[in-house]
């Protein structure tokens, strides 16, 4: 079986700082794997790497056995932002967010064709947004606008989906409404690397954990990554019980 | 006389003269294809990056001159030029980008300021930096309509590119497309741009007509087409509105339509349905009156 997220040994230099050291990490098809850290841990480092944003001094990146650069051709990899990166005052609305996840399918105008429009309007039903389509982006709530760019990852047709930080900035309701999609995307067969430093999702969402600090210090079932001696041992200081985050 | 009438007098009377047909020709299309472009420049973030292009052509421009060639060959090539040492110094050294393009373009701008000293025509000076749009000759306005059309043609086949970029580069890449490849073809626009609207209003100013048009669409709509057409509306208005009251009163051509322009910015800051400082005021008044009863 071809894993769907397979690095091996790598070590990201951004000058003279370390990133990443010697990180192997392998995901299954279809499972869904949280990447725990802290901030500065190196999960958005881990990400661009697998996305060929940055490249790794050392290693090797393989997408569903193929490179970056092939799987990104091939329309493979979703990428779901975190909510800083994205200009929510951009005059686009929510229905022009997800036909953006159509353009690799298209010619050089991106002029969307029939099958292009179906993908959008599945895309959005799938997502419960076919109603808000027409809102500019930033009018819609925290989770409505996180399952607008997973919207954007499903009309892409993406196999494997990154998710920077899905639940920063996401009310307590909606963080349900987007676990449940993430749950239903696993369920069609997608693999999700799903990076967090929000623990409380990780044992409902997630099939395994990983956790990074520069180096990955566990990888396993969340029970198994998730115990206090593993914490206390990774980060030199115990979470406070129940707490939903730490920095 | 009635008012409709004087106001179509002072329509009409400009227009029985050729240079003034001239002048309004180069300024819609100058304005038009500065307008499209201001509308990513706008949600980019690169207004500086407009001025920084828009001086840095000055000494190409005087060398065209010297050697008598298009204007535009010289200004293209310091032009973009300039934008490609922008992007070298700034990923080889530790210097912030801002910074990086206040030397570049400073130093192009100097470098042309020397290059004139030495050329005897001083009129041309005054021309390139503040424009001459009555006394534009056939040959300029070829180079203008054409570089335009150009300009237009490549931005209606590659809008949609172009506003991916804009707004999730990272997400271009993902799908394959190079986002590297997209910001150097919209900075290609920009460098061509600004040559064909430094006819109209000269060096100084194009940086407004890049700014200014799209600035005040986005203030006025949430959707990207309706911001293009509003844009290139008000440089098309403001391109009639500067060379008919330069006719009339006798002022600066670039200058009344920059100032025409900053009129339309100012009419959509104050009074825009959504984003109006006016109403969103009432609005905070209203609601702070509502919290106190």
């Amino acid at each position: 079986m071809i894993p769907a997220i397979e690095v091996t040994g790598a070590t990201v230099r951004y000058g003279d700082v370390l990133a990443l050291e010697d990180v192997s990490l392998t995901v299954g098809p279809g499972r869904v794997c949280g990447l725990l850290g802290t901030n500065g841990s190196g999960k958005s480092t881990l990400f661009k790497t697998i996305l060929g944003l940055v490249s790794a001094d050392r290693g090797r990146i393989r997408i569903l056995g193929r490179t970056h650069t092939a799987a990104r051709r091939e329309g493979l990899v979703g990428y779901v932002p975190q909510s800083e990166q994205v200009d929510w005052a951009f005059p686009v609305r929510v229905r022009d967010v997800v036909m953006m996840g159509r353009y690799g399918h298209m010619g050089p105008r991106r002029r969307p064709r029939a099958a292009d429009r179906r993908a959008v309007d599945h895309a959005l039903d799938r997502t419960d947004l076919a109603d808000l389509a027409d809102r500019q982006i930033g009018a819609l709530s925290g989770g409505q606008r996180k399952r607008a760019f997973v919207a954007r990852a499903i009309a892409q047709g993406a196999d494997v989906l990154l998710l920077d930080e899905p639940f920063a900035g996401v009310d307590k309701r909606s963080e349900a409404t987007v676990v449940d999609l993430l749950g239903s995307l696993r369920q069609d067969g997608a693999t999700l690397l799903v990076s967090t430093h929000d623990l409380a999702q990780v044992p409902d969402l997630c099939d395994e954990a990983a956790l990074l600090q520069r180096r990955l210090l566990a990888h396993g079932t969340p029970d198994e990554v998730l115990r206090p001696d593993v914490l206390l041992e990774a980060f030199g200081a115990r979470p406070a019980r129940g707490a939903a985050a730490w920095t | 006389m009635d008012v409709i009438t004087a106001l179509t007098q002072w329509f009409t009377e400009p227009m029985q003269f050729e240079f003034v047909q001239r002048a309004l020709l180069v300024s819609v299309v100058a304005g038009v294809a500065c307008a499209v472009l201001s509308c990513w420049m706008t949600l980019v973030g690169w207004s500086l990056m407009g001025d920084a292009v828009s001086h840095a052509v000055l000494p190409g421009v005087v060398l065209s001159y010297l050697f008598g060639a298009p204007f535009a060959v010289g200004a293209l090539v310091f032009g973009g030029g300039s934008v490609a040492l922008i992007g070298i110094v700034n990923r080889t050294s530790r210097v912030k980008e801002d910074a990086v393009i206040g030397v570049v373009f400073t130093a192009m701008f100097a470098l042309g300021l020397v290059l004139v000293s030495r050329v005897p025509s001083q009129t041309d000076l005054s021309h390139i930096l503040f424009g001459n749009v009555l006394g534009v000759s056939d040959a300029d306005i070829w180079q203008v309509v054409v570089l335009a059309a150009i300009v237009l043609a490549v931005v209606w086949f590659k809008h949609r590119d172009l506003t991916l970029y804009a707004f999730d580069p990272v997400h271009a890449h993902a799908l394959g497309i190079n986002p590297r490849l997209l910001e150097t073809l919209l900075l290609g626009l920009l460098s061509v741009t600004v040559v064909v609207a430094l006819q109209a209003v000269g060096i100084i100013l194009v940086v407004a007509m890049v700014i200014i048009p799209g600035a005040t669409a986005y203030l006025l709509t949430d959707r990207f087409e309706r911001m293009l057409l509003i844009s290139a509306s008000v440089a098309v208005a403001a391109a009639f509105v500067g060379v008919f009251a330069s006719f009339h009163v006798n002022v600066s051509t670039g200058g009344s339509i920059v100032l025409a322009q900053a009129g339309a910015f100012v009419l959509a800051y104050l009074f825009s349905p959504r984003q109006g400082v006016l109403w969103r005021g009432r609005g905070a008044r209203a609601l702070r009156a509502r919290a106190r009863t």
